[in-house]
């Protein structure tokens, strides 16, 4: 480490468990096996910890920071919850980041976790009630309910409809373009074990699998489950205390960006989900010094087949308008030129809400740490995260290699 | 369609008491930002004073998407849309008066506002919703 790392944070500590289903036991049972996993990876004790952060989107409000201090253990720091969509355990770990930045903390905790159950793709929102009396109510005076009267907006159309915009906008991209995604990512989930689904699809299956939300087919949507990651973060200052194993095995946190949605024109008629990535990913790689070629590998936001090709271009993995040709030529295979969602991503390795900001961390940093096992991608030096949440917020991270 | 005692817009931006329904804007006086409902102030420019401006009532489609899955209450399939207005205003309707699928719906399509009866309350009070639906050549001539 050089001087001028003193001021870097890194990850010394990270950890998920194998997203799936687990009926008997809770979200903070979760949360808590892979805290202490993330501290036993980092040699530390709960004791070391200045402050937690934690989030789960379906038991936000069973407090999840507090209730898996009480699982392993009770110091006493601030606890904080936190909230954010998607992007719930993506925002832990930019909050644990910046008290360590500010100097509050020199070591924290970061932890999403989350219990879907088997909910269905749409949660809730499947089950519409039936209107007695038409009485105005909210700021558009609505009358009954307007889901699928005036247009969609549960997610898997608003993904669709991301995706078809960038169709509308640029040539070469289509059902077989978002169909070749998810060929790719199924492919890759089946050499993580820690994936929820591990299995194999063809073209054509995916392309003829039951339509959901054109063109968005069931095997196109990531699936609902049960799951949790975290992650150890300490200072440089105090890094360079601790035994040269740890300082070997950390990963560098060159970047922590979190965004929201500016004002777009459109915007509040459907949700953008471009806008605040670009922004994210451009201070990311401002703030890095790092360009977009650097990277050797990526975890982005693949809610569906239709998210993962905007945000080639989003997070400028392509030339502007080329993310058609980009999957195309292969280029985010694991083989290819920049692979992307190595890990099988939310489609095949899953998506428990709160855990996957947290766990696209694990991925890469497992591969800088050169220890991904059979998916390893060789010399991998630098990596990037991206996850979004609906409402919005977008965080992105661009983690480096140790230089010992 | 005039607007009959026993009918109410399904949303507060659907104007049905002419005999042609529009849907009206709510226009940002300091910046232009426009939105549908009622607003507190510009999430553009924080401008707090607005005024109401009927939206065109024609223009193409900017996205969609055929739902096959959704609230068990609506019959599937259908097509979700944003339509980009000539005026620019977007907004986010189903495309009706055509099969749903992505052979009769396409993108850059153009369409014009519709309107129909989503439902009725227990009191027979019929709630007006609107939709967009394909302007056909023997209709644009």
């Amino acid at each position: 480490m050089s001087a001028r790392d003193g001021a870097d944070i890194w990850i010394i500590g990270i950890s998920m468990t194998r997203f799936g289903r687990y009926p008997s036991k809770t979200a903070f049972d979760l949360g808590a096996e892979a805290a202490l996993a993330a501290l036993d990876d980092a040699g530390v004790s709960m004791s070391d910890m200045d402050i937690l952060a934690a989030g789960a989107v379906n038991q936000a409000r069973q407090y999840p920071a507090q209730r898996i201090q009480k699982l392993m253990g009770q110091t006493g720091i601030p606890a904080f919850n936190v909230l954010n969509a998607c992007a719930t355990g993506a925002t832990a770990v930019r909050l644990a980041h910046m008290a360590i930045k500010a100097g509050e903390a020199s070591m924290g905790l970061a932890v999403g976790c989350e219990q879907m159950g088997k909910m269905g793709l749409l949660g809730p929102a499947a089950q519409a009630g039936k209107t007695n009396e038409f009485v105005p109510s909210g700021a558009n005076g609505a009358v009954m309910a307007t889901e699928g009267i005036l247009g969609t907006g549960l997610m898997p159309g608003v993904f669709a409809e991301a995706g078809m915009r960038y169709a509308k906008e640029n040539s070469g991209v289509g059902p077989g373009q978002f169909a070749k995604i998810a060929e790719k990512n199924h492919q890759h989930s089946t050499l993580n074990p820690l994936a929820q689904y591990q299995k194999a699809y063809s073209f054509e299956e995916i392309l003829n699998a039951e339509m959901i939300a054109y063109p968005n087919t069931k095997l196109m949507c990531c699936p609902t489950g049960d799951g949790a990651a975290a992650v150890v973060l300490v200072s440089g200052e105090r890094l360079r205390t601790m035994p040269r194993e740890v300082q070997r095995r950390a990963v560098k946190i060159s970047a922590s960006v979190l965004t929201s949605d500016p004002y777009v024109s459109d915007g509040l008629v459907q949700p953008d989900i471009n806008t605040l990535t670009r922004n994210a990913a451009r201070q990311a790689y401002e703030t890095a010094g790092v360009a977009p070629s650097d990277l050797d590998l990526v975890e982005l936001h693949d809610c569906f087949a239709t998210a993962e090709l905007v945000h080639y271009d989003n997070l400028e993995l392509c030339e502007p308008g080329g993310a058609g040709d980009f999957i195309d030529r292969g280029a985010p295979w694991r083989d290819g030129e920049l692979p992307v969602n190595v890990s099988g991503g939310l489609l095949s390795k899953g998506h428990p809400l709160g855990a996957t900001g947290v766990a696209n961390l694990f991925e890469v940093a497992t591969h800088l740490r050169g220890e991904a096992g059979d998916r390893q991608v060789e010399g991998a030096k630098v990596g990037l995260t991206h996850v979004i949440g609906m409402a919005s917020a977008c965080a992105v991270h661009i983690l480096e290699k140790s230089a010992l | 369609m005039t607007l009959a005692a026993n009918q109410v817009p399904i949303v507060n931006y659907l104007d049905i008491s002419s005999d042609t329904p529009a849907l009206v804007g709510t226009v940002c006086e300091q910046c232009d930002a426009s939105y549908f409902g009622q607003r507190i102030a510009c999430s553009r420019c924080g401008g707090r004073k607005f005024r109401q401006q009927k939206v065109a009532d024609a223009g193409y489609v900017g996205s969609f998407t055929v739902i096959h899955r959704g609230p068990v209450t609506i019959p599937t399939p259908y097509v979700s849309a944003v339509v980009v207005l000539d005026d620019g205003a977007a907004v986010k309707a189903n495309v009706v008066g055509c099969p749903p699928d992505p052979e009769h719906v396409s993108l850059g399509m153009r369409v014009r506002l519709t309107t129909w009866v989503a439902g009725t309350d227990d009191n027979g009070t019929e709630a007006i919703a609107f939709g967009y639906t394909p302007i056909t050549e023997e209709a644009r001539a």
